[in-house]
């Protein structure tokens, strides 16, 4: 075992373990850190992919923004948060075998096809060599260049734009009249 | 050498994870986190697979900045939903928020 | 291995190399060298904190006209700092009745390892860094978002309506004061094309002080207010309300607050040096030698490069910390509205005009201009968008003074018009 793959597998069980926190702690604000960390651990397999980049960008933008108004809302919310009742809903019990089903298939379509332990059906192997200045380079010319993604990458920013107006409009308090 | 494979495994089990929190959670904020984790578990999707199959064309980076972004937008609207229920209803639990069904 | 060429390679910041040369290329190698970087660079700052809070009250003491530290350690109280640290440890180590002690005891810690993650991207000399990333100072805003976290992990954590308060408005000036950072510091990324730290450094021929210094002087208020020193220290205010956030911890865990402001202000200096005033390097001595026709001092080809420009870094770095340290003594702290008007209505628009112009200016002058040509523009740009932005304020000033003069008249009419016929009778 290689220590790409000692780092890879303490990413994974860091991710999964406080995933699983995430769906099942009775406490929120504990659910909401158990969150952080999922994320973090994402971020360590982006770094793990070559993307640097993107491994900041979920730093800044899930870490930094998204779970800081999740533990707001958390806050805002906690006059309903007791830790006694159970966290999940009447159908939890049918959500867990539909989960299962589902997550089954998908791993049971993945391992039928690359089969990760052995012989390759298709290329399993390591990834082609690439340059990491290469990957943030390349990201930031295809976002500018009009034959890529300029133009999702501008819809995406009237997207955010429409999404901040429309959060403060629903979330101010009405006026009293 | 990590097989693409490891990747796929781990991002189908996130998103399990996060299928089954969303579906079975009862409180608003946390369904709101499942969905998190399950965009979490679409981008690795994404970059792994540009990672190991076209490195030289940004098309798994460039999306996966896109949900990263619609990931933002998203929590957003969506916890002020949560607050704007929260003051009229007084409840964040799904389940009660039933008025459409009558 | 000769313990004498172990000594030199220290001496000359090359223990990578040496250990390489030594043991070749193999993975363990590299490990030991990242895991003896990573605890030099953290013990260094976490020690420097000590002489840093020792400069910090004997500098405004002697600004206040007093002594300062002046008892343990000699004459000039230099141990004064140690005693203190002593006694912060010594102090029994208390978690809150009804705390979340998860929260409560995850939060300092975090905010330390924040603090000294962020030293990993920042250049002490021509390759002498903790890892050299192409996105360096992207890689910094994106560590310092996650401390915010740290200061609503104390304030919930302390299960005291105060901290959370605190905690409340700590995370409303961070968050707020990020934005101006971020766009100040797009500038001299689309200047030298690149967001890594030594790069940017390169493309310093003429320090970017000189060439962009409206940006630097947003991110330098930005950094003011990023790391809550006065004015902006509203979020602590500590001959005001008791602590902020924090108002629940003591001992070490107080400390570790402490220390991470420390650590950051220092951390805020020197990125400053790094991105606006060449770092390590040498751009001014370079450009006077260059007018006498001599060749640039290259630290990186010198047998001492390393070594001889951790002084001029440090050297570099104390001066903008005294500048800091000189604004603490001078200016008044600010109210909330202040310091949110400041951002959002200022600042923000200020550097969103910047980056639109500085833009402009880079795109429509042609890739061969003379180095000279270009940042004479560029200081000229920055100058007039500077003067016009002072107008601008000038003139809403004096509208608001006119109107509330105006107001004034009125009232003393009235109450002149009420007060004479009494008075006539």
């Amino acid at each position: 075992m290689t220590s790409q793959q000692v780092i890879f597998i303490i990413l994974a069980v860091i991710t999964l373990a406080s995933g699983l926190v995430v769906v099942t702690n009775r406490n929120l604000f504990h659910a909401a850190l158990a969150m952080m960390l999922s994320f973090f651990g994402v971020a360590g397999f982006y770094v793990l992919l070559e993307a640097p980049f993107l491994a900041a960008s979920q730093l800044l933008v899930y870490i930094g923004a998204i779970s800081i108004l999740i533990i707001f809302a958390i806050m805002m919310t906690r006059r309903l948060m007791s830790t006694d009742e159970s966290p999940f809903n009447s159908q939890w019990i049918a959500a867990l075998f539909g989960t299962l089903l589902i997550g089954g298939l998908i791993i049971f379509v993945i391992v039928s096809v690359f089969s990760p332990f052995g012989d390759i059906i298709i290329a399993n192997s390591a990834p082609p060599s690439l340059a990491v200045q290469e990957s943030t380079v390349l990201l930031g010319r295809s976002f500018v260049d009009p034959d890529q993604y300029v133009i999702p990458f501008e819809i995406a920013s009237v997207l955010l734009l429409g999404a901040l107006v429309g959060s403060i409009a629903i979330a101010r308090p009405e006026k009293e009249s | 050498m990590i097989p693409l494979s490891w990747y796929l495994i781990v991002s189908a089990l996130l998103f399990s994870i996060g299928l089954f929190g969303l579906l079975a959670r009862r409180n608003a904020v946390a369904m709101l986190m499942a969905v998190e984790l399950m965009l979490n578990a679409v981008n690795i999707n994404l970059v792994a697979f540009w990672r190991y199959q076209t490195p030289e064309a940004p098309a798994g980076l460039a999306w996966a900045v896109f949900v990263l972004t619609i990931a933002a937008a998203e929590a957003a609207v969506g916890l002020a939903l949560i607050i704007s229920v929260y003051r009229r209803r007084d409840s964040v639990i799904a389940e009660e928020l039933d008025t459409l069904k009558f | 291995m000769n313990p004498i060429d172990l000594l030199i390679a220290t001496l000359q910041l090359r223990l990578g190399e040496y250990l390489v040369s030594v043991y070749g290329s193999e993975n363990w190698v590299f490990v030991v060298r990242d895991v003896l970087t990573v605890l030099t660079i953290s013990t260094f700052c976490l020690l420097i904190v000590i002489f840093l809070i020792w400069l910090e009250r004997k500098v405004i003491a002697r600004m206040q006209d007093r002594l300062g530290p002046n008892r343990v350690g000699g004459r000039y109280g230099l141990l004064q700092t140690v005693a203190d640290v002593l006694k912060l440890l010594t102090k029994e180590s208390l978690t809150p009745a009804g705390a979340d002690k998860w929260a409560y005891n995850l939060a300092p810690l975090l905010i330390v390892m924040t603090a000294l993650l962020m030293w990993a991207v920042i250049p002490f000399g021509p390759g002498a860094m903790g890892a050299d990333l192409n996105i360096g100072v992207f890689y910094i805003l994106a560590v310092s978002s996650v401390s915010v976290v740290c200061l609503l992990l104390a304030g919930w954590g302390s299960n005291n309506k105060y901290a959370l308060l605190g905690a409340f408005r700590s995370v409303a000036q961070l968050v707020s004061y990020e934005v101006p950072m971020v766009l100040s510091l797009l500038i001299p990324i689309i200047l030298a094309g690149s967001m890594a730290t030594e790069a940017i450094i390169g493309a310093q021929y003429i320090p970017f002080l000189f060439v962009i210094p409206l940006s630097a002087v947003i991110f330098f208020i930005s950094a003011l207010a990023e790391t809550g020193r006065t004015p902006f220290d509203l979020l602590e205010a500590e001959s005001e309300i008791v602590a902020g956030f924090h108002v629940e911890y003591g001992g070490m865990k107080f400390g570790m607050f402490f220390l991470a402001e420390f650590i950051g202000t220092l951390l805020m200096s020197a990125l400053f040096v790094t991105i606006y005033w060449g770092g390590y390097t040498l751009p001014l001595v370079n450009l006077v030698l260059g007018v006498f026709g001599l060749p640039p001092i290259d630290l990186a080809s010198l047998a001492w490069g390393r070594t001889l420009s951790l002084p001029i870094f440090f050297g570099k770095v104390f001066v903008i910390y005294f500048v800091f340290i000189w604004i603490r003594a001078t200016l008044p702290r600010v109210r909330i509205d202040q310091m949110l008007n400041l951002n959002w209505k200022f600042l923000v628009p200020l550097s969103l005009v910047l980056i639109l112009v500085v833009a402009i200016v880079d795109k429509a002058l042609p890739a061969n201009t003379n180095v000279w040509a270009y940042s004479g523009i560029m200081l000229l740009a920055n100058i007039l968008i500077a003067v016009g932005a002072i107008e601008l304020l000038r003139r809403r000033g004096r509208q608001e003074r006119a109107a509330a003069e105006a107001a004034h008249d009125d009232e003393l009419a009235d109450i002149s018009a009420e007060a004479l016929p009494a008075a006539h009778h």
